[in-house]
């Protein structure tokens, strides 16, 4: 090691890999995939990985995207849930991995829901 | 893009219930199901949690599988990993939430509540064999500092301020020991890691070496900027497999990647560090012995002074400080003496690891801000005496230390406060005992082990020692009389006053702390020849009441048949034959067996 930024170079590098190794907490924004059977035959498992993918890319700390079982609709999978903190729970159905870049700027770091992707009444 | 980290102990509790293979298992269906790249196993250093071993964890949610078995791995992965459902049956009990699908959170549980993870920040949290996870971590950030922006007096001022005090036993303030070396003139000097750990029933520095190998590499470059010495050395006990190998790995990678050797930073400054192994002699714990070990002779103490600071290893200026010591100064010098001294007592600085064993609920590695009480390590932390049983007295400092009795359970754990009542911090074992241990025969237990380790160089510790021992047999087996523990007291404080090492210095400990607390039980043993806890046998009997109805069992049981007796009458114990085993007792259905 010759010098400091080297260094540093590496605790960047590493440290956007292990974000997911710290457990979700309160003041986090989850953002939560349905992983089921169903979610995972209608394309879940490439929506989580781009999710993680603009996480790391934009190196959005405080943000952590988790999966969890069958959201109950499985004809409108791939399902998303996004918590803000403070804020009421959004479901988006029907993602793609585009529509994930979508979510992250306009909703993650902008604050406007994508309403384009949100579950409605009449779905 | 990593989805899921599953962490698995591999802590040496954990190891021996098998999670390496749990580990295997877990790499071979992540290959299967193509999850290579977005789930990542890791073996991590220890959670503390022992008792409930082996332990998994399975990030971002956070989930802390406890009691895992190789057969549970296909669940957790089939449900956790790939559907994202939580096998809440594996969950450890307190983390489950009711009715919901999450968890709650592991800090929040009593086992992890009241205590404060400094020493231990990386154990369970990182691949102790990855050095680039110890480098996201703030890892060799501190070395960095030291080296680029603080001279070499200023990283002992900081340490000086900071309060911190050694963490192997005598609790010397670490700061002034390297001003010492510090002042000495001298081209060659020596770090020196005392990793030897003789304790029996501890295990803080083994688990700091196996979770967190890099924290002590990385002081010990820091300790030799601060002395001006190039050379490190690390005596570990042989016993230690899994710690040496991973001190190995990280030594290594530390040169790889320039953090150990020459050059460091561009700074012009160089150290190295290599491994010495001892062979498990308790002795080999006390300084000057270490450096003589290491020198490559006999493991005995020399008189001080010359104190190592001056003359150590190899005749150089030498300073020794204790793993978990170590451990504390890269935060130390990152953070600020401040923020270091804000943690614990006036005059005990920062936390103490504790191996906590015996007869409690949690059985682990805990660490705790010094003045934490007793009671909250052994109630809270430790989840009480399992059993239903009583809180008798807990043990501290080893063979060494004391034992100090339920009545001062509400005592604030401190250096000062555990010698004020005739026990020592020692390096941090803890080991509680129940309504079922007798004081005399623990005293014992800890006295056979000095008479065992003592090196035989002077005769106070040696002799001493064994006639010591020989007097406490005395009380167990009924011979005493209230002279001998007159006696038996005269004997420790001579032993106290005339041995070299602080092994002979301190062996009486457990003696005299009992005599002191436990007085009421030595008395029992020599005037009523009674052991009031039933552990001393040549104390107790086994007596037949009215209870019994002449099932015939404890007749069948008796391994040397010393019970006779017809089918439906009263039985009776052969005294001359019985050995006193109590196996009749444990099985006899109808409480007819008496331990008096
Ligand atoms: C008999 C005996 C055994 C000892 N065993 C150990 C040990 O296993 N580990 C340890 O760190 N210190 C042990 N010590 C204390 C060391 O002599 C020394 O004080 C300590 O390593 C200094 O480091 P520290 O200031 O960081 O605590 C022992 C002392 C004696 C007298
Ligand atoms: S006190 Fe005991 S262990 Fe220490 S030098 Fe003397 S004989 Fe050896």
């Amino acid at each position: 090691m010759k010098s400091i930024e080297e260094l540093k170079a590496i605790k960047a590098k590493v440290q956007a890999e292990l974000n997911t190794r710290d457990a979700v907490g309160d003041a986090d924004t989850r953002i939560v995939v349905g992983m089921a059977t169903c979610g995972i035959a209608a394309g879940a498992r490439p929506v989580l990985n781009a999710f993680l993918e603009e996480v790391k890319n934009r190196h959005l700390s405080g943000v952590k995207v988790t999966q969890t079982g069958c959201l109950g609709m499985c004809r409108l999978e791939p399902m998303v849930e996004v918590y803000v903190p403070g804020k009421d729970k959004v479901t988006y159905i029907k993602i793609t991995p585009d529509a994930v870049k979508k979510i992250i700027a306009e909703h993650i770091v902008n604050g406007n829901v994508v309403s384009e992707y949100v579950i409605r009444n009449n779905n | 893009m990593i989805r899921n980290h599953v962490l698995i102990c591999g802590g040496t509790g954990c190891t021996s219930g098998k999670s390496r293979n749990i580990y295997e298992r877990f790499n071979t269906l992540i290959a299967e199901n193509n999850l290579t790249g977005e789930v990542q196993s890791v073996m991590t250093g220890c959670f503390g949690l022992c008792a409930l071993g082996p332990v998994v964890v399975v990030y971002p949610e956070g989930a802390f599988y406890s009691q895992v078995k190789e057969a549970d791995v296909d669940e957790i992965v089939s449900e956790h990993i790939i559907k994202g459902r939580i096998v809440k049956r594996l969950l450890y009990q307190e983390t489950v939430k009711e009715g919901e699908d999450g968890v709650s959170s592991l800090s929040e549980t009593s086992f992890y509540k009241k205590q404060m993870r400094l020493a231990l920040r990386n154990c369970g949290v990182i691949n102790p064999e990855n050095i680039e996870e110890y480098i996201a971590y703030d890892g060799y950030a501190a070395l960095a500092k030291a080296l680029t922006e603080m001279t070499p007096q200023q990283v002992v001022d900081t340490l000086k301020a900071s309060g911190l005090r050694g963490r192997g036993g005598a609790g010397f303030p670490t700061g002034n020991k390297w001003q010492f070396a510090k002042d000495v003139p001298g081209d060659t000097k020596y770090v020196c890691c005392n990793a030897d750990e003789g304790d029996p029933g501890a295990f803080m520095d083994r688990s700091v070496l196996e979770g967190d190998p890099h924290a002590v590499l990385e002081a010990m470059a820091i300790a030799g900027y601060a002395i001006g010495s190039d050379q490190g050395y690390i005596y570990v006990r042989a016993e230690y497999p899994i710690a040496v190998a991973r001190l190995e790995v990280a030594i290594k990678q530390a040169k790889e990647y320039g953090l150990l050797g020459d050059n460091i930073f561009g700074t012009g400054f160089n150290f190295d560090v290599e491994i010495r192994l001892g062979a498990g002699a308790f002795v080999c714990g006390e300084e000057t012995a270490l450096m003589t070990s290491i020198e490559g002779n006999r493991g005995e103490p020399r008189p001080r002074p010359p104190f190592p600071a001056v003359k150590g290893l190899f005749a150089k200026p030498t300073i020794l400080n204790n793993v978990e010591t170590y451990a504390n100064v890269p935060q130390i010098i990152l953070k600020g003496s401040e923020w270091f001294s804000a943690i614990g007592t006036e005059k005990s600085k920062g936390t103490k690891v504790f191996a906590l064993g015996g007869k409690i609920q949690n059985t682990g590695l805990v660490e705790v801000p010094m003045g934490t009480t007793l009671r909250t390590i052994i109630e809270d932390i430790g989840g009480g005496i399992p059993n239903g049983k009583k809180f008798k007295s807990a043990q501290t400092g080893g063979p060494s230390g004391g034992c100090i009795p339920a009545s001062l359970i509400d005592i604030a754990i401190d250096y000062e406060s555990l010698l004020a009542i005739g026990s020592m911090m020692g390096s941090g074992g803890l080991i509680v005992m129940d309504e079922d241990s007798c004081m005399v025969d623990i005293a014992k237990f800890f006295l056979e082990f000095t008479v065992e380790e003592s090196c035989g160089k002077c005769t106070p510790c040696r002799i001493g020692t064994k006639r010591l021992l020989e007097l406490l047999e005395k009380v167990t087996n009924g011979s005493a009389t209230l002279a001998t523990l007159e006696e038996m007291e005269r004997l420790c404080y001579y032993i106290k006053d005339n041995s070299l090492c602080g092994l002979g210095q301190t062996a009486p400990n457990p003696v005299l702390s009992t005599l002191k607390y436990f007085k009421d039980e030595y008395l029992a043993h020599v005037t009523e020849k009674r052991c009031p806890a039933g552990v001393c046998k040549k104390l107790i009997s086994f007596k037949i009441n009215e209870k019994c109805v002449g099932c015939t069992l404890c007749a069948r049981k008796c391994p040397v048949s010393a019970i006779n007796g017809k089918v439906k009458e009263k039985h009776m114990i052969d005294k001359e034959k019985c050995i006193k085993c109590g196996v009749c007792a444990e099985n006899c259905k109808f409480k007819a067996i008496d331990r008096v």
